[in-house]
């Protein structure tokens, strides 16, 4: 897994509450057996015409925010669908954080597990962002991972909590099967004590 | 002390608790399907490990299948074939077991692991989809999980997991005739927004869920996701042991009963505290209709479509503007007065025996509406087998309707059964979610007496008021 430490970026908004993960990748894109080949497909229905031609109307394809590293979103992002290839996609399209009030529970868990940091801000925080975001062209923030703080150099000087132990993972670059693999043990005898009762 | 049924499952699974991290805790029962594995079973492989525990693994083929018969033979869609034929090979290699499209247990997994008798109270179930929230219907603990998480499970049947608050929510009175376990869980998610529930384990009590049927149960606990809760509880009782007696993997006999005196336990004690409580009456219960793209954006049979100015919240007059255009909807207009061009009865939501009984009884001797093309695919291959047994399939077919093979089919459209952009669908499903059916198609959640009383008028109707022979 790649590490996440700290990213400097243009912020890309997308101001939408319950932006769902049928939306992020629909599904007749699921049909790969590879982590990979997502990102062109991402927020398909939004992001193209009819013909294929990206769509001038989606903020996501504006040339301002090409490059951005980093999405602000609306409360209770990523809702719905289980499906990984949310984030496998949202990565590709170049995000490594996005900010918003709040996640879905299964998508928060899937962006951590592929090196992607949810930051979840105070609604205040988050508008400002937002309203800096839309404004101009250019607008970056930082999120630091270490001191689990996201600023702007406008004033801007937000914290955020994250587990410990997922903050390690990710500053590490650590995936989770190897480190449970070291508690073999206490699995094994689990499974023993298990096995009398079932 | 008092303890709650989730604490229960939840200290009983417990492997390990180190120091800084979240606990670890064990898996009984893996079920996994063709979408969300392969990049699991192939991360297994470049690691060179294996499936931990194969025996306590199960997967079918429900999310990309046709539900037409020349599936067996080949399923045309090329990727789809491809991603079919990787869990076959993946199977085989790990040693896990499968329930192919000529399985009589094949299935949609929500379905097939209770319809089996894999599912049982006091277990910890996960699966690669959000909706396993179903399997909790029986007093299992079981969430969906990513593909990573996938992997992980397949490799040290463990999981890493914060542990969540709980909630419960309490359906206290009766329900009307017409009123179904559907109606009871879209009034909630009404009520709380389909974030209400993220970080909780909700538990269901109250005397309208005592009396609701397994399916019914499962048909609540499925929809906990959509409320943002990844797991919802209810405590087994006598219902649930009658329903799950004589299942193939149930233990017979006296083990049956030892069984049971164990799960009699799950129940949450008396005095039990929980986080949080949200009350809701089922007396004056209607059905109810979604008219948004959220299955939070609900209405009352006898409502109309609301205003976003009816909202408070920004955000909420923002969805619920951006809901009524993508729907097509205007506000004021009357439930009743919307017409429906699809009606699909299905899904891990409502596509059980007893869903398919409630949708017949309204069908009964009669048509479908001649602008209506309606749909019906059974939870499971032997859902469909029992329910033909039963003549069921006669009433649908006489009626207008298609009767067809198992599968997750339109709930998603990930296989050949989508609408079109525009087309309007009264669905069993549970998810309203633009383009969710197919681009542009537009969704509205109802029970499955409620899409077929929509098949037949044409429009939406109360069952309340639906004469059955």
């Amino acid at each position: 897994m790649e590490k996440f430490t700290q990213l400097t970026s243009i912020v890309a908004p997308l101001d939408r509450a319950n932006v769902d993960t049928d939306q992020i990748i629909p599904k007749q894109f699921l049909k790969r057996i590879e982590r990979t080949g997502f990102g062109e497909f991402a927020f398909f229905d939004w992001r193209y015409l009819e013909d294929g031609v990206p769509n001038p109307d989606f903020i996501l394809n504006e040339e301002r925010y090409a490059g951005a590293n980093i999405l602000v979103g609306g409360r209770n992002f990523g809702s719905g669908s289980s499906r990984e290839h949310a984030p496998w996609a949202l990565m590709e399209m170049g995000f490594k954080a996005i900010i918003a009030t709040s996640f879905a529970d299964i998508f928060r868990n899937n962006c951590m597990q592929n090196g992607m940091l949810p930051v979840i801000l105070q609604e205040s925080e988050v508008d400002t962002i937002m309203a800096r975001a839309l404004r101009g062209s250019g607008y970056k923030v930082t999120v630091d991972l270490e001191s689990q703080t996201v600023t702007d150099g406008q004033g801007l000087n937000a914290s955020f909590e994250v587990d410990p132990f997922r903050k390690n993972s990710l500053i590490e670059g650590l995936d989770d099967v190897g480190i449970t693999l070291t508690l073999g043990e206490a699995i094994d005898s689990f499974e023993e004590k298990r096995a009398a009762l079932w | 002390m008092a303890k709650t049924m989730f604490e229960k499952i939840w200290e009983q699974h417990i492997v390990a608790e180190p120091e800084g991290q979240p606990a670890l805790i064990y898996i009984d029962l893996h079920l996994v399907h063709e979408v969300t594995s392969p990049q699991a079973f192939e991360g297994l492989r470049l690691s060179n490990r294996k499936v931990r525990r194969p025996d306590l693994t199960i997967s079918t083929v429900d999310h990309n299948v046709p539900t037409d018969e020349t599936r067996v033979d080949e399923i045309k869609d090329p990727i789809a074939r491809q991603q079919v034929d990787t869990l076959r090979r993946n199977c085989e290699d790990f040693g896990v077991t499968l329930y192919d499209v000529d399985s009589s247990a094949q299935g949609i997994v929500h379905v097939i692991g209770p319809e089996q008798g894999y599912t049982q109270p006091g277990m910890t179930i996960v699966c690669g989809d959000s909706h396993t929230s179903t399997h909790g219907a029986f007093g299992s603990l079981a969430f969906g999980i990513g593909t990573s998480e996938v992997e992980h499970v397949l490799a040290t049947q463990t999981l890493r997991q914060a542990k969540p608050k709980t909630m419960e929510v309490r359906f206290d009175g009766e329900l009307k005739q017409g009123v179904t376990a559907k109606d009871m869980i879209l009034a909630a998610i009404g009520k709380l927004g389909t974030a209400g529930w993220t970080g909780y384990v909700v538990e269901y009590t109250g005397d309208a869920v005592k009396k609701l049927d397994m399916a019914g149960r499962m048909t609540i606990c499925n929809m906990t996701i959509e409320g943002g809760a990844r797991a919802g509880l209810i405590a087994p009782d006598d219902i649930t042991f009658d329903w799950m007696r004589g299942r193939k993997f149930v233990p017979r006999g006296e083990k049956f009963d030892q069984a049971v005196k164990q799960w009699r336990q799950l129940a949450s004690d008396e005095g039990a505290d929980y986080d949080s409580l949200l009350k809701i009456d089922c007396n004056d219960l209607e059905p109810h209709v979604s008219w948004g793209t959220n299955p939070g954006q609900v209405a009352k049979i006898s409502d109309r479509i609301p205003s976003p100015d009816d909202f408070n919240d920004p955000a909420d007059v923002s969805s619920a503007k951006n809901a009524l255009e993508y729907m097509g909807l205007d506000s004021g207009t009357a439930i009743e007065d919307i017409a429906v061009d699809r009606v699909f009865i299905g899904s891990c939501t409502n596509a059980r025996i007893e869903d398919l009984r409630s949708a017949s009884e309204i069908v009964k001797g009669r048509k479908v509406a001649s602008t209506v093309r309606a749909q019906v695919m059974p939870g499971s291959t032997l859902t469909k087998m029992i329910a033909e047994k039963e003549g069921l399939d006669d009433i649908f077919k006489e009626a207008g309707f298609e009767w067809r093979e198992s599968g997750c089919s339109m709930c998603l459209g990930m296989n050949p059964d989508i609408l079109v952009p525009g087309e309007r669908c009264a669905s069993t499903s549970n998810r309203n979610f633009e383009g969710r059916q197919g681009k542009g198609g537009r969704t509205h959640l109802v029970s499955p007496a409620m899409a077929a009383a929509a098949a037949i008028e044409g429009h939406f109707v109360d069952v309340r008021d639906w004469e059955t022979e």
